[in-house]
C-alpha cells in the first residue's frame, strides 16, 4: 500500500490486513509504556486544512507511539496566508525530507492532487464530502470489538442524516459492506446524494420504519448551514423526524448498539444525553481511534526490515 | 505591413496547392487550387506556380471556431491574441469568435476595437470578436449592443454565464432582431449549479462532488427557444451537452425558429468518468456528460440538429488548474485537437466535417463573406490543408498555446492540420507556424 486515500482504493484485503493490524496496536497501546520503535527515523506531516480534534490529535498520537517524528502544519501561521499554492507547500515539506502527509482539506480529491506532487506515502484524514478511510476503519473496528466477530453478514448498518455532504458516509458504505453488512440510509431527499441506486444500499425516508430493524445505528451531524441552503426546512423538524430520542431508543432492538464519528449536534440528532445511552459505542469510536491510526502509518511507513517490529522500546 | 520573409502570395506571387482533393459544400473533387494577391486565381488540374504540395490531403475553406477565450485583454499570462490565434492556425482555423468575458469585458467599442486590432498585429487568423448582451456580463442591463453592431459585431453573448433574466433576455432578442444580430447564449440556471463541480451523476455521487444537473442547461435552451418563438431573434446555443438540449433543438428547428447550435469536440469524445481521478484538466463548464448525452450529441450532429464544432478552447495557466478541484476555473484547450477529435470521434464524411467546421460556423458568425466560401476563383485565400489519416500524439510542451490544459496528452489523434493559408499567407506550412 503506497497511500490511503479512500476505502474503494483500499479494498476489502487491505481493509481486512488493517483491520487485523489494528489488533496489534491496541496490544501496544494496553502496554505500560505504550511505545514502540516501530517507526523511528520516519517523519509524519499533519496538513489539516480544516478543524479537527479527534482526527489531528489521535493520528499525532499514533504517530508517536510508534516513534515516528512529527511535523504539525498549521494553516493560519503558514505561508498559505502568503498565498503560497498548495502544490508549492507540499513540494517544500516533501524536500524536509518526510514519509507521509496526513491531510484534511474541505475539498474533494486533494489527497490525490498531493500525491501528484511528492514521493512521500499519502493518508486521507478527510477530503470534502468525499471520504473518510481512517474514521470507517475506526468504526468497523469497533463493531468488530462490540460484537466479538469478523465480518458483519447478516447485520443491519443504519446511517441516518446528512449522507449527501458526510465523507463518513461514503467511507463507511464501503467498508461495512465490503464485510458483509446490509446498509439502510435514512435522510429527506435532500440529503441523499443525487443518484444512490447504484450504491449498494437501501433507502428509507423514515427512521420509526427502519429503527426496530437495526444492529448498528449511526448517527450523523447535521450542520446548521444545511437549514441556510434549503436543504430542510428548520432543526426542528428535522429533529423531530431524525432524531434520537427516548421513544426510538426504546424501539431500538436491545443488542443494537449507537455511533456517532462527533462532533455531535445535542439536541438536533442527539436527543437524549449520550451518556445515558445503555449501548452507545462512542466513545470506543474515539479510543479505537489511536491503535487504527497506528496500524496505518506503520502499514504504510514500516518497510520490510522493521514489519514486526513492535517490542517495547527499551527505557 | 512588410512580411517579405514569409512563403506568401498575398503578394503578386502565384502559389499553387498541388495534388490535393477539394472539400467544400459542393462536394469533394481532385483539383489544384491558385493563389495569388490573397485570393483563389484559379482552380483547376496541372497548374503551373510557386508548388506547396497538398498531395494527398483535403483543401477546405479554413476553419471557423465560434467559441475562443483569448484572454486578452486581461488575464495574458492564461493566453494572449497571439498565443491564441497561432494555436487557431496550427489547428487549421483562419477564424476565431473571440468570447467577450475579459477584463474589460468585449461590452464598448474601444475593448472590441482592442480585440480586433490585436487579432490583425498578430496576422494569424481572422479576430472576430464578440460582444456581451449584458454591461459587464452582469446580466442587469443591457450592453450598448447597436453601438457595438455598428462597429462591426455579429454575434453577442455572456459566455461564462448565461443571462439569467428572462425579461432581460426577451429585451436582448427583440433589440437584437431589429439589427440583425445573432444572440448566443451560454445555458445554464445558475441558482441550480451553484457550486457545481461535475455532471450530476452516479460519480459526484460517489467523489463526493457537487452536481451540475441537465436541467440547469435545460430549462435555459427550453426558455430561450420559446422567447426565439415569439421575438423572431436567432438564438445560438454554445456548447449544448446534454441529450434533451438536443432534442428541444431539433423540435425547434422542426417548428421552422432561426435557431442554431454547437458542441464542442470534448463534449463529444470525454465523459463524466474522466473525472475519477480528481484531475482539474477535465473540469470545464458545461461539465463532461453520460455517454448516453455523447451518444445524442453525436447524433444531433450527424442529423444537422447540431450546426457547428466549437472548440470552447479556454486556456488557463498552470498554477490556476493546480487549485482544489471545487476552485480549479473551469475550461480545457481545444484548438490544436479539435480536428483530430472530430475526425476521431465522428462518422461523418468531409464535406459535413467541412459543413460543422468552417460553413455553417462562418455563417453563424456573420462573416461567410470571406471565411467557409466554396472554393473558387474569387474566393479570398483562407483555407486549411490537411490530412486525414496521418496519427499524432498530442504533446502538450508543444503546444502553440500559451497554457498547457489540454485533456488529450498522450492521446493519439487521426488528422493532422498541414497548411494554413490566411488572407493567402501561410501561418502555418508543413504543420509548422510561419510566425
Amino acid at each position: 500500500m503506497k497511500h490511503l486515500r479512500s476505502i474503494p482504493e483500499l479494498g476489502a484485503d487491505g481493509l481486512a490486513r488493517l483491520l487485523e493490524l489494528t489488533n496489534h496496536m491496541v496490544e501496544v497501546n494496553r502496554r505500560p509504556v505504550p511505545k514502540v520503535p516501530a517507526l523511528r527515523g520516519r517523519t509524519v506531516v499533519s496538513l489539516f486544512f480544516e478543524d479537527s480534534t479527534r482526527t489531528r490529535l489521535s493520528f499525532e498520537t499514533a504517530a508517536k507511539r510508534l516513534s515516528a517524528d512529527t511535523m504539525t502544519f498549521s494553516v493560519s501561521t503558514s505561508s498559505v496566508n502568503k498565498g503560497e499554492s498548495l502544490r508549492d507547500t507540499v513540494e517544500t515539506i516533501t524536500d524536509m525530507g518526510v514519509d507521509a502527509f496526513v491531510v484534511r482539506h474541505k475539498s474533494a480529491g486533494i489527497p490525490w492532487q498531493i500525491s501528484e506532487w511528492t514521493t512521500a506515502a499519502v493518508v486521507n484524514a478527510g477530503d470534502g464530502w468525499h471520504q473518510h478511510p481512517t474514521q470507517a476503519l475506526v468504526d468497523c473496528f469497533t463493531v468488530r470489538e462490540a460484537r466479538g466477530c469478523e465480518r458483519f453478514d447478516g447485520l443491519t448498518l443504519t446511517i441516518v442524516g446528512d449522507i449527501k455532504h458526510s465523507r463518513v458516509a461514503r467511507s463507511n458504505i464501503a467498508a461495512f459492506s465490503m464485510l458483509g453488512a446490509k446498509i439502510v440510509l435514512v435522510a429527506p431527499p435532500t440529503l441523499l446524494p443525487p443518484d444512490v441506486a447504484h450504491w449498494p444500499v437501501a433507502v428509507s425516508h423514515s427512521l420509526d420504519e427502519v429503527i426496530s430493524r437495526t444492529d448498528i445505528l449511526y448517527m450523523l451531524r447535521l450542520q446548521s448551514e444545511r437549514m441556510a441552503q434549503g436543504h430542510v426546512p428548520n432543526l426542528r423538524e428535522y429533529s423531530e423526524r431524525f432524531g434520537l430520542d427516548a421513544r426510538r431508543l426504546a424501539m431500538l432492538p436491545s443488542d443494537a448498539v449507537v455511533m456517532h464519528p462527533g462532533p455531535m449536534n445535542r439536541g438536533v440528532e442527539m436527543l437524549i444525553d449520550p451518556s445515558a445511552l445503555p449501548n452507545s459505542l462512542i466513545h470506543r469510536q474515539v479510543a479505537n481511534g489511536v491503535s487504527v491510526r497506528m496500524a496505518v502509518l506503520f502499514d504504510l511507513l514500516a518497510g520490510e526490515s522493521s514489519a514486526g517490529n513492535l517490542r517495547e522500546v527499551s527505557p | 505591413m512588410k512580411r517579405s520573409a514569409t512563403p506568401t502570395s498575398s503578394g503578386t506571387t502565384r502559389v499553387v496547392l498541388k495534388g490535393g482533393t477539394i472539400v467544400d459544400s459542393r462536394g469533394e473533387r481532385r483539383a489544384d487550387v491558385a493563389i495569388e494577391g490573397g485570393v483563389v486565381v484559379e482552380v483547376g488540374e496541372g497548374l503551373s506556380g510557386d508548388a506547396r504540395d497538398a498531395s494527398g490531403a483535403v483543401i477546405a475553406p479554413g476553419f471557423v471556431d465560434l467559441h475562443a477565450h483569448l484572454r486578452e485583454p486581461g488575464k495574458e499570462e492564461a493566453e494572449t491574441i497571439e498565443t491564441g490565434s497561432r494555436a487557431g492556425a496550427k489547428g487549421g482555423y483562419t477564424a476565431l469568435v473571440a468570447m467577450p468575458n475579459t477584463d474589460p469585458p468585449q461590452d464598448s467599442v474601444a475593448v472590441i476595437e482592442f480585440v480586433r486590432e490585436q487579432g490583425r498585429r498578430a496576422g494569424l487568423v481572422d479576430v472576430v470578436p464578440s460582444g456581451c448582451i449584458t454591461l459587464g456580463r452582469q446580466g442587469e442591463a443591457l450592453a450598448p449592443i447597436a453601438e457595438l453592431a455598428a462597429a462591426g459585431v455579429r454575434i453577442f453573448t455572456d459566455d461564462g454565464s448565461g443571462v439569467q433574466d428572462e425579461l432581460l433576455m426577451r429585451r436582448a432578442m427583440e433589440y437584437g432582431r431589429g439589427l440583425d444580430v445573432t444572440l448566443a447564449q451560454h445555458c445554464e440556471v445558475a441558482t441550480l449549479t451553484k457550486g457545481a463541480v461535475m455532471n450530476e451523476c452516479q460519480c459526484c455521487t460517489t467523489l463526493g462532488l457537487p452536481g451540475w444537473p441537465a436541467v440547469a442547461e435545460e430549462l435555459m435552451v427550453f426558455r430561450d427557444i420559446e422567447l426565439a418563438r415569439i421575438t423572431g431573434a436567432r438564438v445560438h446555443f454554445l456548447h449544448l451537452s446534454t441529450a434533451r438540449s438536443v432534442d428541444l433543438v431539433r423540435a425547434a428547428k422542426r417548428d421552422g425558429l432561426p435557431v442554431t447550435a454547437e458542441v464542442t469536440p470534448h463534449h463529444l469524445s470525454l465523459d463524466e468518468t474522466r473525472l475519477l481521478t480528481f484531475d482539474t484538466v477535465y473540469k470545464v463548464n458545461p461539465p463532461l456528460r453520460s455517454p448516453r448525452d455523447i451518444a445524442a450529441l453525436r447524433e444531433g450532429v450527424r442529423d444537422g440538429t447540431i450546426d457547428a464544432l466549437a472548440t470552447d478552447h479556454a486556456p488557463h495557466p498552470r498554477r490556476d488548474k493546480e487549485l482544489p478541484l471545487d476552485q480549479a476555473p473551469p475550461g480545457m484547450l481545444g484548438l490544436e485537437t479539435a480536428l483530430g477529435v472530430a475526425l476521431g470521434v465522428m462518422d461523418i464524411d468531409l464535406v459535413h466535417l467541412v459543413r460543422i467546421m468552417s460553413i455553417n460556423p462562418a455563417r453563424i458568425a456573420g462573416i461567410n463573406d470571406r471565411h467557409g466560401r466554396d472554393i473558387e476563383p474569387g474566393a479570398p485565400a483562407n483555407l486549411v490543408v490537411f490530412d486525414p489519416n496521418i496519427t499524432w500524439q498530442v504533446a502538450p510542451e508543444k503546444l502553440a498555446s500559451k497554457s498547457r490544459n489540454t485533456p488529450y496528452a498522450g492521446m493519439t489523434l487521426r488528422g493532422r492540420v498541414r497548411h494554413t493559408i490566411f488572407g493567402g499567407d501561410f501561418t502555418v506550412l508543413d504543420g509548422e507556424p510561419q510566425r
